[in-house]
């Protein structure tokens, strides 16, 4: 950045969000004055999902996984809404990755980042792991810094020129390698209900069809099997961190409490109103019931990696509950598979 | 979840830099949006991850203090990274970074590329190379 850099601040509105990539989206589309709730976003997006890949570890534990691969929610709900983006990746040049940003903002446009969490200085310092996949939106700069909007924080943030470039070039598994990007167009004429249509029917599709058992709720069914026998399989230690992972998977920040559920649920009542379809809103109230469920599983799951219980039972028990919300769930997949436009 | 029952345990994890969003119905059954510390069973998880953490930084402390491997191999673990991710960061190959946790190939080093591992654990080369310091670190 050279010296005469004059400051600049777009008039940028930040909304805290549950999720960066429903909440970076929300606010892009809020920015160019289309009105989308964090929900909507994840709804649209066809953002719930399940995975359990306990054949790829990442630091010694099973992948486990609530949400679709990490960019699918934004091009999904950009599709759908026929909005064209812009996208940059700087392979191996920092430099031009700022400098590229830099003009961006200097013609008003807020401009999203993808960067790793790990050396943002603003985190807090016990959810600094190498993850790579975090969304941001750089929407000014003042002086040596930039104006941040992090949806995940209450209120916007700065870093430094160093910083950022740093968080743009993190390494490890999915490096953002400086990618970034804004929304070119957003045409007047989109057809929302149309769209909450299509995210509900590949939600659903994806939920229920997968061939592979890894996926949706065979993949919830698969990995509570798995996990009655886990305390014999992989020993007291190793059986408890693998509880420990799929309770940080679904409650890590981001996830609006219950792996997306109480999310999903919130949105189906948003497309209840939208699409004045009331059904919508007893899938809601399954869908809530569901997360309580998922609830009492980190409970059970809680008391056994604190120790107070660590007995083969406690995971039957934790496994049947797992049991249980595949049932409900697949129940409500069902019901939404058949959704249709009035 | 009711608005209600959304948990408020705060066990400092979030350091009061945010509280984090959660959905939950309110009284009359509509999904709003509502502010938590912290729960429980999330707080004991993380805890979970970071005490393996912990013991490995510490393991690896005192065989650095005994002299067994060096400085290098403490910043490694307390940065969580492996050798492949430091390497990444740093841009020097793994077997070279192999030989450097040996203590004395380490101290043998030059300021240039200590200068690079200095930066990828965003401290200082003082820092880098001052043992002392672990003595009291914990």
């Amino acid at each position: 950045m050279s010296e005469n850099n004059k400051d600049i601040s777009i008039d940028f509105e930040h909304h805290h969000a549950a999720h960066c990539e429903n909440g970076v989206t929300s606010n892009l589309l809020r920015h160019h004055n289309l009105n989308l709730s964090e929900a909507m976003v994840f709804g649209i997006g066809s953002g719930i999902f399940f995975s359990y890949m306990p054949f790829i570890k990442l630091n010694g534990l099973p992948v486990i996984s609530f949400r679709p691969y990490p960019g699918m929610i934004f091009n999904r709900l950009c599709r759908r809404l026929g909005i064209k983006i812009q996208r940059y990746k700087f392979r191996k040049d920092p430099d031009r990755a700022m400098n590229t940003l830099d003009s961006i903002i200097e013609q008003g446009i807020p401009c999203a980042c993808l960067v790793g969490v790990f050396h943002l200085t603003y985190f807090p310092d016990p959810y600094r792991f190498h993850f790579n996949a975090h969304n941001l939106i750089v929407y000014g700069r003042e002086g040596d810094e930039y104006l941040i909007s992090d949806p995940i924080m209450e209120s916007p943030v700065r870093l430094t020129y160093k910083d950022l470039k740093r968080v743009r070039y993190a390494k490890g598994t999915f490096p953002p390698k400086g990618r970034m990007y804004y929304m070119a167009d957003i045409p007047e004429d989109y057809d929302l209900p149309k769209a909450i249509v299509s995210g509900i029917k590949k939600t659903s599709r994806e939920m229920l069809t997968i061939p592979i058992p890894l996926f949706g709720v065979k993949g919830i069914r698969y990995m509570a099997r798995r996990m009655k026998k886990w305390p014999k399989k992989l020993g007291d230690r190793k059986a408890s961190h693998y509880l420990g992972q799929v309770v940080r998977m679904l409650e890590e920040i981001g996830t609006g409490g219950a792996g997306f559920r109480f999310m999903y649920a919130a949105f189906l009542q948003e497309a209840a109103k939208e699409l004045k379809q009331d059904w919508l809103n007893d899938c809601s109230k399954e869908m809530t019931e569901a997360g309580d469920r998922w609830r009492e599983f980190a409970i059970i799951a809680g008391r056994i990696f604190k120790g107070r219980e660590g007995k083969n039972e406690s995971y039957i028990a934790a496994a049947e509950i797992l049991l249980d919300i595949a049932d409900r769930e697949e129940k409500i997949y069902r019901q939404l598979k058949r959704i249709k436009l009035n | 979840m009711k608005k209600k029952e959304v948990p408020q345990d705060d066990e400092g994890l979030l350091e009061g830099k945010l509280r984090d969003l959660c959905y939950a119905v309110d009284e009359d059954g509509n999904y709003v949006t509502v502010l938590s510390t912290g729960w429980e069973p999330k707080n004991a998880a993380m805890h979970q991850a970071w005490e393996e953490i912990h013991e490995k930084v510490e393991l690896t402390r005192q065989k650095v203090l005994d002299g067994e491997l060096s400085m290098l191999a403490y910043f490694m673990e307390k940065n969580i990274m492996d050798m492949k991710l430091l390497a990444q960061y740093t841009g020097i190959p793994r077997r070279k970074l192999k030989r450097h946790m040996n203590p004395r190939k380490f101290q043998a080093l030059g300021r240039e590329i200590l200068e690079k591992y200095a930066e990828a654990f965003t401290i200082s080369i003082e820092e880098l190379t001052d043992i002392t310091r672990l003595e009291e670190a914990k």
